[in-house]
This record gives structure tokens, sequence and C-alpha cells, in this order.
């Protein structure tokens, strides 16, 4: 189990690290439905690690277990090479995971900036008390965010309407939004739960960009859900593909393409 | 100015300063319907509550005394010191906020996820609940509340207005310091509510709950940290409106002039309500003043609601309420 710590250098040469998530046999029942089955798999330090499948195989389920909006019925979380024990979706937020919501969530009646600001609220110390007398220090800390906010929102590009209320923005803004505020927690991992969906090619194209860029420029440890195919090679560095809440390939995209079980599942296979 | 409209300006500002009073009341529904889109029934009846335990904390009053004496055959009335009305109002502020945990751990935390009618529901046994509960603790007879606030008629203001007019007008200076209270809190409100972390927070989980879990919000936290505001704010207005006309169960009632102020202004606005107790305040007034005379008067007892009916009608959304759009 060498490269469990040591991780591995990607074709185009960047350095993965060691294993930041571990998921364990998990398993997640609705009842008599079963969504996830024993389904294992890491995520390193760095890498953009994408789970695909067809509609209902069970991706945003995975999604929501990672962020803790699910409680696995079986299995175990394994984080920073500890047991996660059971928590609440905004505790697990305050671990440093932050993630985008497929039908986007954002806060509709707020701005741009405030709702950046809000992905901010984990890393703020100052008390109620401190706030709420709006003393120096807290005045002070508040600058700061906002500087790293503003650095953010010039990386997005959408310096253009920081102030305009979120609600009235086109879809494929709303995304970057949401992006921006999940990036703004300057989280451990980015869950991305399908980035691209409904959106045109040119916004796919920035949106894949931002991605790439991000984890770039960051080295943030992202995980996205994607059920367009072409998207996720081009990105992604590991592949889990999911079909039926089973887990059918892991690996490189190049791996993945070739995997029968996988071309099955995309494409469809005769029953006898 | 003829006498006619001295006596009009007369009346004009002391409905402003009636409908600062229901202002007060109302702002408390806005914050907690803003953040959890939950109309809270019992918001009247916490004013009453918090009015009756301020009286007994300054009082001195043994809590449950009826209960205990009752009970053990005893005759507990008083605890044999009175406390200072800045220490009692602190001390009743901690109540309201103690009560807020209570209201988190027994109702809301069991019904997150319902529908609002679902707590609505609630919050309608809340009241009669509280009602009943401030009764057994304070007891049920009518209480005089008095803090220290200024009360009768403001000299300077009637001596000014006789120079300049040759008639002095009557008002209040509990209506004065209703006024400037009314301003302190709304600054701090919506200074708390733009600028601060809470603040944010609060907006935020009042916009999308599954948002604000994405970015860390403890949904329980905001809750309890809503209920402590609105019981706060219920505080204020309990002082206001218990220095005014005494502390019984008629104050319970103020909530529902609450009620037109917030279809004028719009229930998720703090500007509206304010503005809404200002135009039922000194429209109430002012209807009376023209109006009443020529239908037999006691025109202010449904003034409001017919106002409120005609915004209904026209601006269901209210003056600064977020307007109703259906996208099909």
């Amino acid at each position: 189990m060498k490269d469990m710590v040591e991780g591995y250098t990607t074709p185009d040469g960047r350095q993965i690290g060691g294993v930041l998530m571990e998921l364990k046999n998990i398993t997640l029942r609705f009842g008599g439905v079963v969504a996830i089955k024993d389904i294992s798999f890491d995520i390193r330090e760095g890498e953009i690690r994408a789970i695909i499948g067809p509609n209902g195989a069970g991706k945003s389920s995975m999604l929501n277990v990672i962020s803790g909006f699910y409680v696995p019925t079986e299995g175990e979380v394994w984080f920073h090479g500890q047991k996660r024990p059971a928590m609440r979706p905004y505790q697990v937020a305050r671990l440093g995971i932050a993630r985008t919501f497929q039908n986007i969530a954002l806060f509709d009646g707020m701005s741009v900036l405030d709702n950046i600001m809000t992905g901010r609220l984990t890393l703020m110390k100052s008390g109620l008390l401190t706030q709420a007398m709006w003393w120096g220090k807290a005045a002070a800390e508040e600058d700061e965010h906002r500087e790293k906010v503003e650095k953010i929102i010039d990386f997005l590009e959408i310096q253009n309407i920081r102030k305009t209320p979120v609600g009235r923005l086109p879809y494929g803004l709303k995304k970057r939004v949401e992006l921006a505020r999940a990036l703004a927690a300057e989280p451990k991992i980015l869950l991305l739960d399908e980035p691209m969906a409904g959106m045109n090619v040119e916004e796919k194209e920035d949106m894949c960009r931002f991605i790439l860029d991000v984890n770039d420029e960051f080295g943030t440890t992202t995980v996205l859900i994607e059920h367009d195919m072409g998207v996720v090679m081009d990105l992604s560095d590991r592949v889990v593909v999911m079909d039926y809440g089973r887990k059918i390939g892991d690996g490189p995209p190049d791996e993945v393409r070739n995997n029968q079980d996988v071309i099955d599942a995309y494409l469809g296979v005769a029953h006898e | 100015m003829s006498d006619q409209l001295l006596y009009a300006t007369e009346t004009a500002l002391n409905g402003l300063m009636t409908g600062v009073m229901y202002s007060l009341v109302a702002l408390g529904f806005v914050l907690i319907y803003k953040s959890s889109g939950v109309f809270n029934y019992a918001q009247g009846v916490l004013a009453l509550f918090a009015a009756l335990t301020l009286v007994g904390i300054q009082k001195g009053q043994v809590p449950f005394a009826h209960l205990i004496n009752a009970v053990t055959g005893g005759h507990l009335e008083t605890f044999p010191w009175q406390v200072p009305a800045l220490l009692a109002i602190l001390l009743t502020a901690g109540v309201m906020v103690l009560m807020a945990i209570i209201i988190e751990k027994l109702v809301l935390k069991h019904l997150v996820n319902q529908a609002p009618i679902i707590l609505f529901m609630a919050t309608i046994g809340l009241a009669y609940f509280l009602e009943g509960f401030g009764d057994v603790m304070w007891g049920a007879d009518i209480k005089t509340l008095d803090v220290g606030l200024p009360q009768g008629i403001n000299e300077t203001i009637e001596t000014t207005t006789a120079n300049w007019f040759g008639y002095g007008f009557f008002i209040d200076n509990l209506d004065l310091v209703a006024t400037l209270v009314a301003v302190l809190l709304v600054a701090a409100l919506t200074l708390f509510s733009q600028y601060s972390k809470q603040g944010r927070a609060l907006r935020a989980v009042a916009d999308d709950h599954q948002a604000a879990l994405s970015v860390g919000i403890s949904l329980r936290f905001i809750w309890v940290l809503v209920w402590s505001i609105a019981g706060f704010v219920a505080l204020v207005a309990g002082i206001m409106w218990g220095t005014k006309s005494g502390v019984q169960f008629s104050l319970s009632l103020i909530a529902l002039k609450a009620l037109p102020v917030l279809m004028l202004g719009g229930f998720t606005s703090i500007p509206g309500a304010i503005v809404g107790g200002l135009i039922i305040g000194m429209g109430e007034k002012l209807f009376e003043f023209w109006v009443g005379p020529l239908i037999g008067g006691a025109t202010e007892n449904w003034f409001a609601y017919v106002l409120a009916l005609i915004f209904l009608v026209f601006r269901p959304q209210g003056l600064f309420g977020e307007k109703i759009i259906e996208r099909v």
C-alpha cells in the first residue's frame, strides 16, 4: 500500500498527494430502495475525482453522503485518516467540505457579494457579542474576509455583477456564483453536483476552465458528478462509474472508457 | 393656520406616535416570518408575558405564588426586595432568551421540514399555553408597570407651539420615548442583519435552508437567535404598552392591530412594518377626526382592517413585500 501515502503523478505532470478521504463499504437504503450498494473508493489530495453514471445511478446520493446530507445506512467515511462520526450537514461544512447543488441553492434575495461572503461564515472567528456590537475587531475581520472574497470574484470573472441580487441572474452565472461561494470557504474538498447541467456549450467550456484553474491555482481537491461522459474524461484524473447503486468501474479516464461494464451501462446491453 | 388645520396636525402627530407603537409589535412578527416563514401567532402573548415577567421581577413577586400557596397552605406573596428597573429589564431579557431555547427544544425542533401551516398551528398552541402559564406564574390581576419612563404631556412642545400658533399641541412624553426607542431598535436590527456574521447567517437561513446548511450554518442556533430577538422586541413592546395601559390580558390583543400593519407593509420587510404602522396610526386618527363625526364615530375600531382589506385586493404583497411571481 505504498501509494496510499505517496500518491501519483498525472499524465500532464501534476503531483497528486495521499488519501484525503476514504469511503468504506457505503450502503444507503431508503426503506426498501437501495440507492447505494457497498461502494468503496478514495479521494486523494489535489486530484479532480469524478463520479459518473446514467441517471438514477446514485451519484447525487453519494455526494450527499460525503457532504453529510444523508447518513449512510452502512459503511464509514474516513477523513484525514480518522473515522468521521455521524454529523449534521452544517458540521460537515465546518470540517472544510463545501458543495454546490444540482438545482442551485443560492440566497436569491441577497447580492452576489453577500452570497459569496456566507461561504466564509465558518472561517469567521468573532463571537455573537463582538459582532452585534460591531467593535473594531469584528470590523477588521470583515475587511480581511472581504479581501479574500474579492479575489475569488476576480478569479471567476464576475466583478460586474457583484452587487446584483442573485435571483435576477441567468442560470449559467448562478452556477458560477455558487462555485464562488463554495470556494470562499477555502474547502479541503470541493463537491460539485452536475456543475455543467443545463448549460450551453460556451458556458460548459467556461465552467470546465474554471474547475481546472481552481485546481491549478489553489490545489483544491475536487469531486464532481456528471452524466456527460465527454466532459468528465477531459477534466478528471480518476473516475468512479456507478450504475444502479453499484460501482462498476474506478480508475483513470482512459482505463474506464475501455471497461466493458461501463460501455454496457452507457450504451445498453442486449438482455437474453 | 386655521384652528381646524392645527387640530388636524396635532391629531396626525399623535397618530404617528400610536403608529410607532403598532410597529413595535409588527416588528416581532416580521423577524420570525422572514427567517423561518412562520407566522408567529404567539407574538402578542410573548409581549404580555415579557411585561408580566418584568413587573413580577421588579416588584419581587414570588413566581407561582398561588400554586405554591394552594399546595402548601402558606401565604407567600413577595420577596422582601425590589429590583431596580434596569436590572429587572436585563433579567427579563434573559428570561426571554431562555424561553427561545425552550421553544426551540420542545416545539420547533420536532417540526423541521413541516408545512408552514403546521408551524402556525403550533404557535397558536404556544400562545394559549403561554397565556395560561403567565397567569399561573405571576397572577391574573391587572398590574401597573413603571420603569421610570416619562409620562404625561410634554410641556416644552406645548408652550413652544402655543407661542407659535396660539394653540398648544398635546404630545405625550411616553409616545416620544417610544418613537426614540423604535428608531434605535430598527437601526440596531438593520446594522446587525446587514453587517454582522450572525445577521448574514440569519438572512441566509431566511432565503434557503439547504444552502444555509451547506455553508455551515446551524439552523437550530439561528432559530434560537431569531426567537430571542423576537422575544426582546416583544419585551420592548410590552414595556411601552404596559406603561401606557397597564399589564393585563388585553395587552396580548395588540397583536390584532399588528395584522393590518403587516398586510400594509408586507410580512417580510422591516421598513414595511414601520411605515405600515405609521400609516395605520395616522390614518385611523385622521379618519376619526374628519369622517368620524359624520358617521357616528368609533371608526378607530375598524378603520385599520378595512384599509388592510383594500390592500389585500389591490396589492396583496404589501407596500414593501416581495412581489409574488408564479412562473409557469
